[in-house]
Order: structure tokens, then C-alpha cells, then sequence
């Protein structure tokens, strides 16, 4: 590059023209366009496509040579990362092996989680008693994730069109579904109440028995959808309303944060607070693992429910465009 | 016990409520209701700062009845608690220049969604900053990745969607690593609480056969946290993801998110593995090295870029590299100069973010160089915070930018002689020229009209207090931050003793 040139160059670019790199390395597109832009674009495209005619060898030669390093690099990065995490897997402490320094915390769970939660089952007494507080967050994340979801495929004026919207009517899947379908209806039917009640078991025994709130919380969202695939999703809309889900995730986590935060609260300030723990074993048992095993549960299966109703039909109650 | 140690725990449960609650109303009740619940905060902090300045030490706060190894804690130091108040603030300054931005660029029945999530973020910011346990961090860093893709997508443009897909994609990485070295430590120590953690690893580093494991999954941990904080190699989801957000989610991803996750590193090193430690491993020299990479990549991919905000994008990239510079550079120095880049950044970068769509604004919602020709001209109050923003970044003295850099000069002659020593000179002298070399030429760009383009109409005066006022604040912490270091470098001195 001679010295002119390089002045052309350096007075395009305070020109906002550039052109040095193209742009292949941050892998953007070009971005929005007026009609004017794009044909100017679309000129200087072919004019380069035609003069590139005369390198392509070159080209060619330089896309194998890429590809070539692309593949060798990445199965290097793979088997030296393999190596490393092989070598760290075989020099960790062996599993079941009596460590004193590592069982501290393990040890008191295990030995006085009864007595000091209330619950039977040690995990609920951990996760909603000993470390609640990365539970209240764990809880949060589902009902993040929900909301992203709806931000994504909620219908609006802006992804939707309303002249369009019987073709957008056909072009769903629950346009066309059989939700009449005869098999589907009849096992629901029979099967859909026992597993309401299943879960609402799970859910409730978390402090006794194997369960609790995220698990029951699932089943009975898979319920739901159960429902919604059998009877169609008018049925389901008769009970269960984007409104109530909306209140029920609310209260849920409201009741959450603040039964939570009243517990930290008086715990951190040394103060009594008046939760009976229940005798272990019984059904109110556990002081406040069994009214947070239902919150928990509750916004479970409303996110769960929540996640197919938006990806089948784009909303979660009755789909209407303001 | 004094009633102010209670108010890190509120920022956290009412941050989480206040998202909730937004998802119920409607959106311009949620906007208000966000803006006076983040005033409230920035009250609680600031009464968590002064309180830990006056009694000149941290105190830890139990959540829930069981004492430390067992339940949960969080932790409030001088270093927390100013953090803490620079990002609400930062936070607050950006939804209220911002909101218009938001009100017009996304779906009305949306709006109240995004402001869940500007609170739940917020609530995940508080608990990554205050946390004092290593798992409690990675449920919040999954919130806030959670967020930070929803405040992404909410604009509902092909590219904002693609922009998310790959953030998510490299975010997911991130974590992933993350969660396996908190593991490995884990198996290591038995313990997630930082404090016993950092006394079993103690015990541990003796043992010259269980150091080569440390190093491992510290190593793991921190590429995690890298991935997600946007160093050198990792860096490519940058431009789009900040050149096509709207402005108050471009502003809070540059300036809190990734930042967040660097102090979420630092703290693990300093309270988790213990700084000495650290100091043992090779790690400190990669990152040094990445570190010095991503300025130089950076600032070269910015005079490449042909649209502002991508500039500003690849100019985050290299302030990445700075504060990952200080951490390479290790000892106190090198950390204080880190963390005073945090702070100096998170200011500066916002304005710059909330000044580009109203200079683009005023030029046919066009954010190419082309067109931005004598925007400033057209409005003066963007073009004028554009100005002081730039300086800053060059580092111009007066302002921040010129502190944060002469402190990593002062960390580099104070660890290191020889090589190295010249090396993060050289660094830093050629960085600043490239930054001189964009920022520059954008000025000239927008304050120059050789075709007199100006016409009257094209100025617009409305919302002129909504505006001022917060960049005006922000450009004024800028400015204390550059006249004033050795007060702000004293605090974090402190914060940082509290640390070990």
C-alpha cells in the first residue's frame, strides 16, 4: 500500500466509509437499510463478486486453509480440556471415603436436620430450611424464565399483524388439532384426576416423604397440559385464566419472599419467630416448609403450563390483540 | 443490633417482590413504581455505606437461624456497599433517561414485563454483590443471565433475537464452567460458604499434590466468569449485543452485568480461595496476557466499526481487558485499580450508551457514522454529555478515565520491573492513542456540518429535565471520580482489607 493510498483510506474512514475488514470477524450483517442503501449495496456487491471472479483460487484455498486450522484447534482444545478434566476427575478425593474436613457440614444435616427443622425428609429440611435462601432465588429463576418466554413468543401488535390474524389462526397447530380425539379424552378421563391428586400427595408430603414442591408442582403441571391436549384449550380456560395464573404466580412468590424474609429476618436479629416446627412425621410438620412446598409447587405448575400454552397458541389465557 | 445491618436483606427480598409485583401492573405504573423503589434503594445503600465507613468494619448477616458453615450469610464491607450504590445509581440514571427509548421501541403490552425484569435484575445484582457464599452466587449469576437475555430480546427485531441466541449460547457456557469449578472446590473443602472454604483451601495449598486440582478448577471458574464478562477471545458477542438493544438494556448490560461478574471473581479469589493462594497459581499471568490482548483487539476493532454503538461495543471490550489487566497484575495495587475501573466504566460507558440514539435520533434513526454527520449540532444537550464521555474514555484529565489509568500505571511499577513492566506501559500508552484515534474522529464527526444540514426544526427540546438531570449526575460522579481518586482509591483500600 503506497502512502496515498493509505491517505484515501484514512480519509474515507472519517468519511464513515469503511471498508477495511468487512466485517467477518464480529460476523454482523448488514443493518437496516432504506431502499436507496440497498441497491447501492447490492451494486457494489456484484461489482465485487465479479471482480473476486478472477482470485477464487485464492479464495477457495484460503476458506480450506481456514478450515483446516478451524477443525485442527478445536480438536486440540477438546482433547486437552478432556486431559485436564481427566487428570483432576482421578486426583479428587475418592468417593464415600471418610474425610474430616469435608463432612463437617454434611454431618450436622444428617444428624440434627430432624430436630432442628421439623422435617423427616433431610432434603426438604436443606433446601427450605438450612440454605432457603438460594431456594428463594432457585424459585425466582423459574418465574424469570416464564416471563422471557412470554416476552419471546407472547402475541403482539409488533410479531403480529391484525389483518393477518386468521391466517395466523390456520397456520397455528391448534388450529388443526384433534382435540375431540376419542382415545386421548377416554385415558384423560380415567387417569387426569389420579394425577392431580398425585401431585398434590407430592406436594404436600415433602416433609415427610420423597417430594416436595418442585417435583409435585411438575406432575400437576403435567396435568394441566395433559388436560389442555385432551380436552382442548377452551376447557382449560374456563378454570384457568391467564389472570389467575398472574394472581397465583403473585401471591405464591409474595407469600415466598416475605414468609422467607420474616425468617431471616428474626433469625439474623437473635429474635423468636413463632413458627411452630409440628411434631415430625405428622402432615403440619416442618414450620414453614409445607406452606412454602405449596407456593413453590403452585408457581411450578403455572410456569410449566404457562411455557406450553405459550408455545402452542402465543399466549397464556385467550390470545387477544389489543 | 443496629438496625441498618438489616438493609442488605431488604434490598434483595424487595427487589425479588417488586418483580413480581410489576408483572401485575400495568406499564407505565410499573415504570413509575420501578423509578421510586430504585430511589428507596440507593437511600438503603447509601445507609449501608456510611454505616460501614463510620464503624470501620463488615459485618455478616445470617439468613435465617442456622450460623455460618450450615445456613446462608451475606456480607456488607465498605468495598459491597459502595458497589452496590454505584450500580443502583448507574441503574437509576439509565431507566430514566431511557424510558422514552423503551416506551417506543417496545410493544405496549410488554413494558410491564421488562420492568420485571429490570427488578429481578436488580434483585440478582444485590445478591451477587452481597453474597458471602459461592452457591448463592450461582443461583443469582443464573437470574441475571436470565435477565439479561430477556431485557435482549424485548425489542423484537431479527437482530436483537440473534443477538440473544448467541449470548445465551456463550452465557449457558459460562455458567456451566462456573457451576463445575464451584463443584470441584466443593468436593475439595466440603464447604460453599466462602470463609471455611478459604480456610480449608488454606490447609490444602500446603500440599504441593492438591495444588495442580486448585489451579484446575479456579482456572474452570474463572474462564466461566470470563466468558460471561466478555474477555479478549470471548469477547464476539459484544457489538451485537449491545449495538441493537434498546438504550437502557445496552447501558445496564454494559455497565452492571458483566461487571457484576467480575466482582463476583474477585471476590471469589480474595474471600473463597484466598488472595495468596491466587498469587501462587499461574493463572494471574493468562489473565494479565488476555487482558493486555483484549485492549489492543479491542480498541482496533472499534476504529474498524462503522456504527456508533458497535464502537462503543469493541470500547467495552478493551475496558474489560483494563480491569482484567489489574487482576493479572495482582497485588493490592492492581486490584484497587481494577476495581476503581468498575466503578470509572460503569459510569462513563452508560452516558455514552444513553447519548447515541438521541444523537441517532435527530439523524434518521440511523446509527451509521454517514449520517450522524452534525448531530451534536442538532442536539446539543446528547452531543455535549457524548463530549464528556469521550474524554473520559481517552482519558483526558479531570476525568475518571485519566485516574482509573494512571492507577493501573502506578499497580504496574509497583508489582513489576522488567519486562512486564514495559510491556503494561506500552499497553496502556498505545491504548490510549487508539482510543484518542475513535473517539476523536466521532467528535469531529458530530460536531462538524460542513453541508450546514442544521435546520431549526431539527431541535428537539422536549424531555430536556428527564434528561439532564440524570446524565448531569452521572457526568458529575465522572468528574469527582477523576478530581477526588485518593478518597474514592482510600475506600476501596479499605473495602479490600475488609476482604481478607
Amino acid at each position: 500500500m503506497t502512502l496515498n493510498e493509505f491517505r484515501h483510506k484514512c480519509a474515507a474512514w472519517m468519511q464513515g466509509d469503511v471498508d477495511v475488514m468487512e466485517h467477518i470477524l464480529d460476523g454482523s450483517e448488514q443493518p437496516d437499510l432504506s431502499r436507496e442503501e440497498r441497491k447501492e449495496l447490492e451494486k457494489e456487491q456484484r461489482e465485487r463478486r465479479s471482480l473476486s471472479q478472477y482470485s477464487r483460487p485464492l479464495v477457495r484455498a484460503q476458506q480450506k486453509g481456514f478450515y483446516f486450522l478451524y477443525t485442527i484447534t478445536a480438536i486440540t482444545c477438546c482433547v486437552a480440556l478432556i486431559g485436564v478434566l481427566l487428570f483432576t476427575v482421578a486426583n479428587l478425593p475418592r468417593y464415600g471415603e471418610e474425610n474430616p474436613r469435608t463432612v463437617e457440614v454434611v454431618e450436622r444435616y444428617v444428624e440434627k436436620g430432624l430436630e432442628e427443622t421439623g422435617a423427616v425428609n433431610i432434603v426438604s429440611g436443606m433446601i427450605l430450611d438450612y440454605r432457603a435462601f438460594d431456594t428463594l432465588g432457585e424459585s425466582h429463576v423459574l418465574f424469570t424464565a416464564l416471563i422471557c418466554v412470554m416476552i419471546l413468543l407472547g402475541k403482539d401488535r409488533k410479531n403480529m399483524r391484525r389483518e393477518y390474524e386468521d391466517f395466523y389462526m390456520v397456520s397455528q397447530d391448534t388450529y388443526f388439532e384433534i382435540s375431540k380425539d376419542p382415545i386421548i379424552r377416554c385415558v384423560g378421563m380415567v387417569i387426569l384426576s389420579g394425577i392431580f391428586l398425585f401431585g398434590i400427595y407430592i406436594l404436600l408430603n415433602g416433609q415427610i416423604s420423597p417430594g416436595g414442591g418442585f417435583s409435585g408442582g411438575a406432575v400437576m403441571g403435567a396435568a394441566l397440559i395433559l388436560f389442555a391436549s385432551a380436552f382442548g384449550f377452551e376447557k382449560v380456560d374456563r378454570f384457568f385464566t391467564g389472570k389467575l395464573l398472574k394472581i397465583i404466580s403473585f401471591v405464591s412468590l409474595a407469600f415466598y419472599s416475605f414468609a422467607k424474609g420474616y425468617v431471616f429476618f428474626t433469625g439474623a436479629n437473635g429474635l423468636e419467630n413463632h413458627i411452630p416446627k409440628g411434631i415430625p412425621g405428622a402432615i403440619l410438620s416442618g414450620g414453614l416448609i409445607l406452606p412454602l412446598d405449596i407456593a413453590v409447587g403452585m408457581v411450578v405448575a403455572c410456569t410449566m403450563y404457562g411455557f406450553y400454552s405459550l408455545f402452542r397458541r402465543g399466549s397464556i389465557g385467550k390470545g387477544v390483540i389489543r | 443490633m443496629d438496625f441498618i445491618r438489616n438493609f442488605p436483606l431488604f434490598t434483595i427480598v424487595l427487589s425479588l417482590f417488586s418483580g413480581v409485583l410489576c408483572y401485575l401492573l400495568k406499564g407505565k405504573t410499573a415504570r413509575r413504581y420501578t423509578i421510586l423503589y430504585e430511589c428507596v434503594l440507593v437511600v438503603l445503600t447509601g445507609c449501608v455505606l456510611y454505616y460501614t465507613i463510620t464503624t470501620g468494619e463488615p459485618f455478616t448477616y445470617t439468613m435465617g437461624e442456622f450460623p455460618a458453615p450450615w445456613g446462608n450469610e451475606i456480607r456488607a464491607g465498605v468495598l459491597e456497599a459502595m458497589l452496590a450504590l454505584v450500580f443502583l445509581i448507574v441503574m437509576l440514571c439509565s431507566i430514566l433517561s431511557g424510558f422514552r427509548f423503551v416506551d417506543a421501541d417496545l410493544d405496549e403490552s410488554k413494558v410491564n414485563l421488562y420492568y420485571t425484569l429490570v427488578n429481578l435484575m436488580t434483585a440478582a445484582l444485590m445478591s451477587i454483590v452481597w453474597t458471602n457464599d459461592l452457591f448463592t452466587g450461582y443461583v443469582f449469576l443464573e437470574i441475571l443471565t436470565l435477565t439479561s437475555c430477556g431485557i435482549l430480546i424485548v425489542r423484537e427485531i431479527g437482530r436483537t433475537t440473534l443477538a440473544a441466541v448467541r449470548y445465551m449460547i456463550l452465557n449457558l457456557l459460562g455458567s456451566g464452567l462456573f457451576l463445575l469449578g464451584v463443584v470441584l472446590l466443593y468436593d475439595l473443602t466440603g464447604h460453599l460458604l466462602m470463609v471455611p472454604m478459604q480456610h480449608t483451601v488454606a490447609e490444602l495449598a500446603a500440599d504441593p499434590a492438591v495444588m495442580p486440582i486448585l489451579s484446575i478448577s479456579t482456572g474452570i471458574l474463572t474462564i466461566g466468569l470470563a466468558i460471561k464478562s466478555g474477555l479478549f477471545p470471548f469477547h464476539y458477542w459484544m457489538p451485537d449485543t449491545y449495538g441493537w438493544a434498546t438504550p437502557t438494556s445496552a447501558s445496564l448490560l454494559s455497565s452492571l452485568v458483566s461487571k457484576a461478574y467480575i466482582f463476583l471473581l474477585i471476590k471469589t479469589y480474595y474471600r473463597a480461595i484466598g488472595i495468596d493462594v491466587v498469587m501462587r497459581m499461574p493463572l494471574r499471568n493468562i489473565l494479565l496476557v488476555l487482558g493486555m490482548i483484549g485492549i489492543v483487539a479491542g480498541s482496533v476493532q472499534a476504529i474498524h466499526a462503522d456504527n456508533i454503538n458497535k464502537m462503543i461495543a469493541y470500547s467495552s471490550a478493551a475496558q474489560v481487558g483494563y480491569i482484567y489487566m489489574g487482576i493479572g497484575l495482582g497485588g493490592t495495587a492492581g486490584y484497587t485499580a481494577a476495581i476503581f475501573h468498575i466503578i470509572t466504566h460503569a459510569v462513563t460507558k452508560s452516558v455514552l450508551f444513553m447519548t447515541t440514539p438521541r444523537l441517532a435520533e435527530v439523524s434518521g434513526d440511523s446509527l451509521k457514522f454517514k449520517t450522524l454527520q452534525g448531530s451534536a449540532l442538532r442536539n446539543r444537550d446528547a452531543g455535549f454529555y457524548f463530549l464528556l464521555g469521550a474524554l473520559s474514555m481517552i482519558g483526558i484529565p479531570i476525568f475518571a478515565g485519566f485516574s482509573s489509568k494512571i492507577q493501573f500505571g502506578l499497580a504496574a511499577v509497583e508489582a513489576h520491573s522488567g519486562v512486564r513492566l514495559i510491556l503494561v506501559m506500552t499497553v496502556l500508552a498505545l491504548s490510549s492513542m487508539l482510543n484518542a484515534i475513535y473517539f476523536i474522529r466521532t467528535l469531529i464527526r458530530i460536531y462538524s456540518d460542513p453541508e450546514q444540514k442544521l435546520r431549526r426544526e431539527d431541535i428537539r427540546r422536549h424531555h430536556r429535565l428527564g434528561y439532564n438531570l440524570p446524565m448531569g449526575l452521572l457526568c458529575g460522579i465522572n468528574v469527582y471520580l477523576g478530581l477526588f481518586s485518593p478518597a474514592v482509591l482510600e475506600l476501596i483500600h479499605r473495602g479490600l482489607e475488609m476482604f481478607g
